[in-house]
């Protein structure tokens, strides 16, 4: 898994944004090291959304908050790799470096917003902070700034909302208040980790709309964060699919749905029950993900597979290029997207 | 009431106008009520005997306090339930007891749904301990290997404790617990939400092949639309505590007349890149209001594109009107949503 | 980004870890299939993690000397607590008498060594009353909630506001003012005492516990399936609520002998003939700048008791907490 063979992936509008490179991250736990990250790989480039799929344990959150620097260390500890912003590495900079880009440079919502916001202060005050203390605002500037903010995120009575504490927002307005938060110093890139799980499907649908308004609008980076093969289909430009800390299969959205790459991929799609017809029994992947302190042999995916062979238990799949601007991490790639 | 009068012999479970409100308190030693949460008002639907009821709404539209109501762990405000045609509300004593082994619950959360300081064996073994009759002693032990066989767990692992499970295996020992007294009515609240996509499937699969296994009938509470479609039979919609459209899975789905059914499938995203831009958006504005003090007439009307005054002053009943399945909207109209 | 986020994340992968950690464990022991059982429970867990902690060896070690004590104290010396002599009244330490002598001529180290006893058995007591009297208040207002609930806690927290060493007093001096009063009633009075100024914390850390566990979906699962309310009080309720008491149990231990003490002290609790700890702290309050060692011993052993316990309730709520694994 060197770097020169990703530098293929995806068709790249133009030069990235952000680029994670070959990254490890291992958690000492009390019962035994567990290999989180296992090599991963990824670029962001502006006004591009890349969706980063997988279930729980897959390692998608932790590589996020890698990028952000706010992995919890321990029991966490990167092991290798790099994470460049604008060419930068931010994993070797200075603190004083890695804090400016927090914020106004990448920023990060979260999937629980009631606890992602302070109790104790005003939703105002909590964006008016970072404005006065990160850009030199005056009190008055902030607080107009603010209200613009909770406007821009469609906020109704935004003027009288500020003075209001997150407990008084409904689930949906808090979560339009985080984002209004995290785009108040302006972020080229913007990590939304799960921001729509805890929501209902109505106001999912409404929130999703609106990070992909602000997106287009600011030509801002994004990275979603989820595992609901749902919403990818409807935002993302190229996917990211992990599976037991490493990236499985990468391509522009309609490939992989339309002739997945990866059999892990074929599998969750095909497990999938649809709003369009009732179904019969569902195809399952059988059995459970790996442990991450014992991830098996050879393909991680291979106890779980259909197609796995004896080449599979054995050797580690490097990730094939089976057409131009796609990667799978499988031994049989080529067949399979020729087979679908 | 719909649905009353034609095969009610098959119905094996019949709730009409359902009502469950709980009081707000205020006050420390001297509690004053300042209104209530009105979670279930006004339900009505039947169950016929080996069939699945979807019941799908957003949060706190009270779609799992009609659970616990029907599992009698909340005494309903008013309105009627029948059992095989006995006021299952009213049952008390010996016949309380033979009615809990007649309906059995599975919870949405593997983590606590299942007491940490008990064994596998144990948690699945409790209803004979509570239920001696049903199962001699010396039984007991081969009866519970059994149920961990069904639901697909490995029948020596009775003597492992709950967090030595995954999540999926969690939610099969719930399953296992459930059908250990042979329940003709299992209610699912929300069994598969808390799950992984490649488990849920699992999950879904078990729960199928156990129904016709057994010839079990499901009350299967979701938020998840698709899910709810692939289990069930017929589907209620709930909203702000109401039925507001109930049909066929088929009705539901396809020729949807009520605009919340209509929104809701609408805003469902589909795994299919290809349909972005072509699916029709219904977008609501909002979120949903307080149950304290639902909106007058319609409750849906203060987010409904099609709210006239007549929705304000009027609450519409749940009654056929347009594509032959009750609805509760005065304009309710055909309009197909899902590609 | 600012501290609330960050914090946010921060124990959200805080919890992501044990479900790793958690999950896996899980999946590997019960994919195997066929292997002979060894159950795993949460005690057992969290005994495996206490032997390897080093400050529940030190406080182990330190409590079962103190039991070895209070139980053979023949084993640690031979001479008699009871003999006086006051020839050798205030003599510091020998060779012959480790400690010393105190006023009277009585041996420090023999009766330090057999005032154990004394100090143990009224810690152990009022521990088991007030875990007995908290716990099951406790149990019942949590469980039962509502008017009943209310007036316990009303009641507890009259308890509550007295001030520990007010209460005794008056407790004591209006029961056992009549000095004819016997060893055994004399232990009595000081357990009871002890517990009735002491079950409200007990029945508030019970209580809140209870709730806690009440609220659980396994609960509502019995409920379901027809349990009695001894059943879900006493299967489900009290093995899932227990811990916190324990923790509080071990450290109220170690409180109340110095709870004793303190009484003692004040002319309140034991009195001679009774040997304790207490009541050597007090014979040695006249005399203490002539012959500090006769305060010194009996406070050094009963600082470290305390401390023991109080160390192993630390110990014992770390371990018993599967969040600081």
């Amino acid at each position: 898994m060197s770097t020169v063979d990703e530098t293929g992936a995806g068709p790249i509008p133009s030069a990235p944004l952000l680029e994670v490179d070959d990254l490890f991250v291992e958690f000492h736990t009390r019962d035994g090291v567990a290999r989180v990250l296992n090599g991963v790989s990824y670029r962001v480039a502006a006004g591009e959304t890349l969706a980063v799929l997988g279930e729980s344990g897959s390692g998608k959150s932790v590589t996020a908050q890698t990028v952000m620097g706010i992995l919890d260390t321990p029991p966490g500890v990167i092991t290798g790799g790099a994470v460049r912003f604008h060419g930068e590495d931010l994993l070797t900079a200075p603190d004083r470096r890695r804090r400016a880009v927090r914020g106004s440079g990448i920023a990060m919502i979260f999937q629980d917003a009631l606890s992602a916001l302070n109790p104790v202060f005003t939703v105002g005050f909590q964006i008016e902070e970072q404005l006065r203390v990160r850009r030199g605002m005056s009190r008055k500037d902030a607080r107009k700034r603010a209200v613009e903010l909770l406007e821009l995120v469609k906020i109704p009575n935004a003027r009288g909302r500020v003075r209001q504490y997150p407990h008084e927002f409904s689930g949906g307005m808090r979560q339009r208040a985080m984002i209004a938060m995290s785009l108040a110093l302006d972020p080229e890139l913007l990590i939304a980790d799960e921001p729509t799980t805890a929501l209902d499907v109505t106001v999912q649908a409404q929130i999703m709309d609106l990070l992909k308004e602000i997106q287009v609008e600011r030509h801002m980076g994004l990275i979603l964060i989820t595992h609901d093969l749902g919403v990818v289909a409807e935002v993302a430009d190229r996917i990211a699919v992990m599976y037991a800390g490493r990236i499985v299969e990468q391509a522009d959205a309609r490939s992989v749905y339309r002739r997945p790459g990866h059999p892990y991929t074929a599998a969750l799609l095909d497990s999938l029950p649809r709003l369009d017809q009732k179904g019969t029994e569902l195809n399952t992947i059988k059995g459970l993900p790996p442990s991450l302190l014992r991830i098996p042999d050879g393909c991680p995916f291979h106890p779980r597979c259909a197609r796995a062979q004896d080449v599979c238990r054995t050797e580690v799949p490097p990730q094939h290029r089976p057409e131009p601007g796609r990667l799978s991490a499988c031994h049989f790639a080529e067949e399979l997207i020729a087979d679908a | 009431m719909h649905e009353t009068g034609e095969n009610s012999g098959d119905n094996i479970l019949e709730v009409r106008d359902l009502v469950k409100h709980f009081p707000v308190r205020v006050g420390v030693l001297f509690k004053r009520v300042i209104g209530h949460v009105r979670a279930v008002d006004g339900v009505s639907f039947d169950l016929k005997r080996g069939e699945t009821l979807g019941v799908v709404g957003e949060s706190g539209c009270g779609k799992s306090t009609l659970a616990q109501v029907l599992m009698r762990l909340e005494p309903p405000t008013s309105g009627s339930a029948t059992f095989e045609g006995r006021d299952m509300l009213a049952m008390k004593g010996a016949e309380l007891r033979k009615l809990r082994r007649d309906i059995q619950i599975v919870l949405q959360d593997p983590y606590t749904s299942l007491n940490p300081r008990m064994t596998v064996g144990d948690i699945v073994g409790e209803p004979f301990e509570i239920h001696p009759e049903v199962a001699p002693k010396g039984s007991r032990a081969g009866r519970v290997r059994d149920l961990l066989d069904v639901v697909g767990l490995n029948p020596e692992h009775l003597n492992r404790y709950p967090h030595q499970f995954s999540g999926g295996q969690r939610q099969r020992i719930g399953i296992a617990r459930a059908l250990a007294l042979k329940p003709k009515v299992i209610v699912c609240d929300e069994p598969v939400s808390a799950l992984d996509v490649s488990i849920q499937a699992q999950v879904m699969n078990l729960l199928g092949d156990l129904q016709s296994e057994f010839g079990l009938s499901y009350v299967f509470i979701a938020h998840d639309l698709s899910v709810v479609r692939h289990l069930s039979d017929r589907v209620a919609v709930m909203y702000l505590g109401k039925v507001v459209e109930i049909g066929t899975e088929e009705e539901i789905y396809e020729r949807p007349t009520h605009p919340y059914t209509q929104a809701l499938l609408s805003a469902v995203p589909v795994p299919d890149p290809e349909l972005r831009g072509r699916r029709q958006v219904i977008r609501l504005e909002g979120d949903v209001p307080s149950p304290v003090d639902p909106p007058s007439g319609c409750r849906f009307r203060t987010r409904c594109w099609k709210a006239q005054d007549v929705c304000a002053e009027e609450e519409p009943a749940l009654e056929i009107r347009a594509a032959n399945h009750p609805s509760a909207c005065h304009f309710a109209e055909q309009r197909s949503i899902v590609p | 980004m600012t501290d609330p986020s960050t914090a946010a994340s921060a124990s959200s992968i805080e919890a992501h870890t044990h479900v790793l950690a958690a999950e896996h464990a899980g999946t590997e022991t019960a994919g195997a299939p066929g292997k002979p059982d060894k159950p795993r429970s949460l005690a057992s867990d969290a005994w495996d993690d206490l032997r390897r902690r080093p400050l529940f060896l030190i406080a182990g070690s330190l409590i079962a000397l103190v039991l070895l004590m209070a139980l053979f104290p023949f084993l640690f010396t031979q001479t008699d607590p009871g003999y006086a002599d006051l020839a050798r009244s205030r003599q510091g330490p020998s060779a012959q008498a480790w400690f010393g002598y105190d006023n009277q001529g009585y041996d420090i180290y023999a009766r330090t060594i057999h005032g154990a006893r004394a100090s143990i058995v009224v810690g152990i007591c009022a521990t088991t009353l007030t875990v007995l009297i908290g716990g099951t208040l406790g149990l019942l207002a949590g469980y039962y909630g509502g008017w009943l609930d209310g007036l316990m806690s009303r009641v507890a927290d009259v308890f509550f506001g007295l001030p520990f060493v007010l209460g005794a007093i008056i407790i004591l001096s209006s029961f056992g003012s009549t000095g004819t009063t016997s060893v055994a009633q004399i232990m009595f009075l000081v357990v009871m005492s002890i517990a009735v100024l002491s079950w409200p914390v007990c029945m508030r850390i019970m209580r809140s516990a209870a709730i806690t566990a009440k609220q659980q979906d396994y609960v509502k699962a019995a409920r379901a399936l027809g349990a009695s309310s001894s059943r879900i009080i006493l299967r489900h309720m009290l093995p899932n609520a227990v811990a916190p008491v324990l923790v509080y149990a071990t450290i109220a231990l170690g409180a109340f002998i110095g709870a004793e003490a303190t009484l003692s002290f004040l002319g309140l609790g034991l009195r001679a003939p009774v040997v304790s700890w207490g009541v050597m702290i007090a014979d040695s309050r006249d005399i203490i700048r002539v012959a500090p060692h006769t305060l010194l011993f009996p406070a050094a052993f009963l600082t470290a008791t305390v401390l023991a316990f109080v160390m192993l309730g630390d110990a014992v709520r770390e371990a018993l907490d599967p969040k600081t694994r």
